[in-house]
């Protein structure tokens, strides 16, 4: 087991290197950069030398292949450089607003479990009757509505019921849980639900294959009852199919949070990453894009560890 | 004696009768699926108010008027109007053509991109089926709307007869691999199939094996990609047009129209954000519906 998870994490660099190759370069192919933006986007007349000079302190101005190496020295040193924009490092700009999308994420990851279990066994329990119709609904529903369209929803029915506005300022839940929690839990559930639908269409479909194994008819014929049977036998192989699925949304959920964030003005790394793509802030693309691509991999390693952990009929040897 | 041309008959018999009362695969479609059935219209309807966007709208989308600014839902506007005074009703109608010029074509470019190279990773197979899986690997390490924002930092916009290319470019090429992933698989199985191995004994060169002998058999996973992918597609521009990074001002998109102002605007005017989400909610929904309809019916062992 632990040589496996060696061997994978040996095997995340190769991916990881070409996701650096890919992001490095394809920034570069047409021209235009940060220092555009940066000097004259206010359609203000910035002279060519001072841009000249602003692409020099950046480095901009050396070769390609000088400028990846010099990325690639960087990261094999875990040091991300600095925000082309901002000046401060990339990994500053990154920690500071982790821990606000990282709760979102997390909330999102309970609310969306917990209501995808029961919604996704009882779709799958009452088969073909309007309980599963209705699921099939709610579900595909959360798979079409825009999650920044569902969080303004969330808003407005706030706004209308409670005249409640989300707050400009973060408060860590350490410092004020309530208060924390009552920001949090609407980027949350907007996020959700996508997530939710995901993972209950999953159980469901994952719950009608086991229910026609060997050991559900063995359980029942030996006379189990039928919410142990569904408990025990069914629920807990049905499962693991779905860590799958709320594994890989769960890397995936900063793809919603870029969105949700921009609604309920949300100062996370989904912000963040729109904000350096309207500003071709290259190197904090580039180090936002490793991050995500390195934790999207993690994940996927962290879910097929799970696999060995839930089922011991899988052993990686 | 008499018994063998009996047996011979009967699977013929049969299969000439279900010839004969085999319906028409359309009539056979809208029967076994009423979901998939439903859908269609709802796709056909926003198709037909984006063809004919000029003569179904009541307004031209692009009428500034100061007299009826933020006006709520009315006979005279249906959705009420933005806060320049805008039809938002004629606004969702040409946001029909938008969403779906960008969505079809997009998709079409990512699949069948992604089609072709799934193919050719399972035809040609060994080192080559190792660098391209490995390719695709990397790429699928991004949700669709990251990869695409990446892709728009990278080329900006390029807008070609009022359509932004670049944009199609950046939503196709997060579904290129999803697709080369599943077609690939589907292209494995036919690999072995005897009549690949006859074309090549025949001597064809790969190209005309891999579109002529392997392509026309991995058109059901394709199709099934390619409308599934529609309503992602259309998600897509949706947020990167929100975040405005997508279709600009003043061109109607619905994404484009709930931010900016919009959000600005929702205490006094919830028409605004109302309407247009639903539109964009209504059409991924058509889309996923029609996809899953179609999986069902053309095969329900390719699960996008």
């Amino acid at each position: 087991m632990l040589r496996y998870t060696l061997n994978r994490l040996l095997l995340m660099i190769p991916t990881l290197l070409g996701v650096a190759v890919l992001v490095f370069f394809m920034l570069r192919i047409v021209p235009g950069d940060v220092v555009e933006v940066k000097l004259r986007g206010d359609g203000g007349s910035v002279s060519q030398e001072t841009i000249e000079m602003e692409r020099r302190r950046l480095g901009l101005d050396k070769p390609l292949i000088v400028q990846f190496k010099d990325w690639m020295v960087g990261l094999a040193t875990l040091d991300f450089g600095k925000s082309m924009w901002t000046d401060r490092p990339v990994m500053e700009e990154i920690a500071t607003r982790l821990e606000l999308s990282l709760e979102v994420a997390i909330l999102a990851t309970l609310v969306a479990v917990l209501i995808a279990i029961p919604l996704g066994t009882l779709a799958a329990l009452f088969r073909d009757t309007w309980i599963d119709y209705l699921m099939r609904i709610i579900t595909i529903g959360g798979l079409s509505i825009p999650s920044f369209w569902f969080g303004m929803l969330i808003m407005i029915t706030l706004l209308a019921l409670f005249n409640w506005l989300p707050p400009i300022t973060f408060t860590p839940i350490y410092v004020d849980p309530v208060a924390n929690l009552t920001q949090l839990i609407w980027p949350a559930i907007a996020v959700g639900y996508r997530y939710c639908a995901v993972t209950a269409r999953m159980i469901r479909s994952s719950l009608l294959e086991v229910f026609s194994e060997d050991y559900i008819r063995t359980a029942r014929a030996k006379g189990v009852y039928e919410k142990l049977v569904v408990r025990r036998h069914a629920l807990r192989n049905a499962l693991l199919p779905a860590i799958t699925v709320i594994g890989l949304e769960f890397a995936f959920l900063i793809g919603g949070l870029v969105v949700t964030e921009q609604v309920f003005n949300l100062n996370g790394i989904g912000k963040l990453f729109v904000q350096s793509v309207s500003r071709n802030d290259f190197t904090l693309i580039q180090g936002m894009v490793m991050l995500i691509a390195a934790f999207y991999v993690l994940v996927n390693l962290v879910v097929d560890l799970l696999y060995a952990v839930f089922d011991p009929r899988i052993r990686y040897d | 004696m008499t018994d063998a041309p009996i047996t011979i008959d009967v699977p013929a018999a049969a299969a000439a009768a279900e010839s004969m009362s085999a319906p028409h695969p359309l009539v056979d479609f809208c029967r076994q699926q009423p979901l998939g059935m439903a859908s269609f219209v709802m796709i056909f309807v926003m198709m037909f108010a984006g063809i004919f966007s000029e003569w179904v709208s009541p307004h031209n989308p692009l009428d500034i008027d100061f007299a009826s600014i933020l006006a709520p839902p009315s006979w005279e506007h249906w959705c009420g109007t933005d806060a320049y005074g805008r039809d938002i009703f004629s606004r969702i109608i040409y946001g029909a053509r938008t969403a779906l010029v960008i969505g079809f074509t997009s998709s079409f470019v990512g699949s069948t991109l992604g089609a072709i190279l799934g193919v050719a990773s399972a035809y040609f197979g060994g080192r080559i089926d190792d660098w391209i899986q490995r390719v695709i690997d990397v790429l699928l390490a991004f949700p669709i709307i990251v990869l695409a924002l990446v892709v728009v930092a990278a080329l900006k916009a390029g807008i070609v007869f009022g359509i932004d290319v670049n944009l199609i470019i950046a939503i196709a090429i997060p579904i290129l691999p999803r697709v080369a992933r599943v077609v690939r698989a589907a292209a494995l199985s036919i690999r072995v199939m005897p009549y690949v191995d006859a074309a090549r004994a025949a001597g064809y060169s790969n190209t005309r094996i891999i579109f002529r002998h392997m392509a026309p058999n991995v058109v059901a996973p394709y199709l099934i990609m390619f409308t599934a992918f529609i309503a992602q597609a259309i998600l897509a521009e949706a947020s990167l047009s929100f975040l405005g990074l997508g279709v600009t001002e003043p061109t109607p998109a619905w994404g484009l129209m709930l931010s900016g102002n919009a959000s600005d605007f929702f205490r006094e005017a919830p028409w605004m954000i109302f309407f247009p989400g639903l539109a964009i909610s209504l059409a991924v929904f058509a889309f996923n519906l029609f996809g899953d309809a179609l999986r069902d019916w053309l095969d329900p062992r390719f699960k996008v």
